[in-house]
């Protein structure tokens, strides 16, 4: 399904690494680890087509992400380091926009019945400068409840912030998904017991 | 895509609801430095009407240059922008949505107002209705050329500075023709030259700036 090929990437005068090449079918998970600065963050946003590598392509389905663009990203989700919650807005409505932005129709029944699975059904109707950090991230990974039939998941250190409790919905969550047949990419500094099929790759390996 | 542009225009329009002082800021700024003139100039009616429409227009395009830094960093900031980058809707429709939002918040009030400041000017009436209509075309095309130099100034630093530096000579063709259209309707002549020429600002700029706007913020999100 995702397929990337000789990707080299460079961030200022350092090649973070080249020749990097794997691929992912459905039912699988990929685990990218690394040492801080390896370019995790930065894989990442070239597998969601954020940032362009400087050699090499990615290929959803057989075709370059760069000529599908908004026909891929209808099917990924991507939940980078920064939560993409605004803190004028409420947990709610921050759900409701990214979602609808995502393409998918939502209600205020199902954002709302989202936030309770994640333990935010009291902050539901809060501004988020109201909320702490891990709840913020919370906000942002409720998303991915609303986004169970999306075939590819894109997390750049989900577990971060989160207490131990939210650590395990979460890792339940990925494990659901990759059941049911979804691709999900993810980076974490945390020892991740994931059940399934989870390889990992270790950027350090393609460092140069 | 229509979803994406209301949602966008909603949740921008949500955002200044709730973040009221910086939205009147930019209006008391406005008001504010028209008034000034005036007193500075002292109270000699033919000077007054004379510099009416350049000191109007002038202070239009200050005013909504100071909430244009505004207008993508925020999103920049806390990694909203990232999802629009990654939305559904193409990004054109969602830059088009934010230009509508910034538009409404912070170039309408001041075409609202303008009429009622222009009086201190000793403007009359058919004048005060051409100088209205002029920033109600002229004052999109800011804000549609404001957003290319927000975009490409993203994330740099002194990016206010070099904001207005890069968007200030853009907006010169706009000043004189809308400035121009109160001038030439003052000397008797009929405006609708003028008027075309903004609509045509108008035009062009909605065409090719969202596109402009798209390009400069992939790059910079890079």
């Amino acid at each position: 399904m995702l397929e990337a090929a000789n990707l080299e990437c460079v961030r200022g005068d350092r090649r973070l690494f080249s020749g990097l090449g794997f691929s992912l079918s459905g039912g699988e998970l990929l685990r990218v680890a690394g040492a801080n600065g390896s370019g995790k963050t930065s894989l990442l946003r070239i597998v969601c087509g954020l940032l362009s590598p400087a050699e090499g392509e990615v290929r959803w389905r057989g075709s370059s992400i760069r000529s599908l663009r908004e026909e891929y990203w209808k099917e990924i989700v991507y939940l980078g380091h920064s939560n993409a919650v605004k803190d004028e807005l409420t947990a709610a409505e921050n759900l409701t926009v990214a979602c609808t932005l995502a393409g998918m129709k939502v209600d205020r029944g199902l954002v709302l019945a989202a936030l309770h699975r994640f333990g935010l059904a009291e902050c539901a109707a809060l501004p988020s400068k109201a909320l702490s950090q891990g709840q913020r991230r919370r906000v942002s990974l409720a998303r991915l409840i609303l986004s169970e039939n999306l075939p590819l998941w894109i997390l750049d250190e989900p577990f971060t912030a989160l207490d131990a409790a939210a650590v395990d919905y979460v890792r339940t969550l990925i494990a659901q998904h990759v059941a049911r047949g979804a691709a999900v990419v993810f980076t974490t500094h945390q020892e991740a017991e994931i059940v399934g099929t989870m390889s990992t790759l270790d950027l350090d390996t393609w460092a140069n | 895509m229509l979803t994406a542009l209301r949602c966008v225009i909603y949740r921008d329009l949500l955002l200044a609801m709730r973040r009221r002082a910086d939205v009147l800021t930019a209006l008391l700024f406005f008001v504010i430095v028209v008034s000034l003139f005036p007193l500075g100039v002292g109270p000699e009616a033919n000077l007054l009407r004379t510099i009416a429409p350049g000191v109007i227009w002038v202070a239009a395009l200050l005013a909504s240059m100071l909430s244009l830094t505004r207008m993508f960093s925020a999103d920049h900031a806390d990694g909203t922008l990232e999802q629009m980058l990654l939305s559904a809707a193409p990004l054109g429709a969602i830059v088009i949505a934010k230009v509508i939002a910034h538009w409404l918040v912070s170039g309408l009030p001041l075409v609202l107002i303008a009429p009622i400041l222009a009086l201190q000017f000793d403007l009359n009436q058919s004048l005060l209705w051409v100088l209205t209509l002029s920033l109600l075309i002229g004052t999109p095309v800011l804000s549609l050329i404001g957003a290319i130099g927000a975009a490409l100034t993203l994330g740099l630093r002194g990016g206010g500075i070099l904001l207005s530096l890069l968007v200030l000579p853009l907006y010169v063709p706009v000043l004189i023709i809308g400035a121009g259209t109160v001038d030439i309707a003052s000397a008797g002549l009929s405006a609708q030259a003028h008027f075309l020429v903004l609509g045509a600002f108008l035009v062009v700029a909605a065409v090719f700036a969202p596109w402009a706007v798209a390009a400069a913020l992939r790059i910079s999100a890079e």
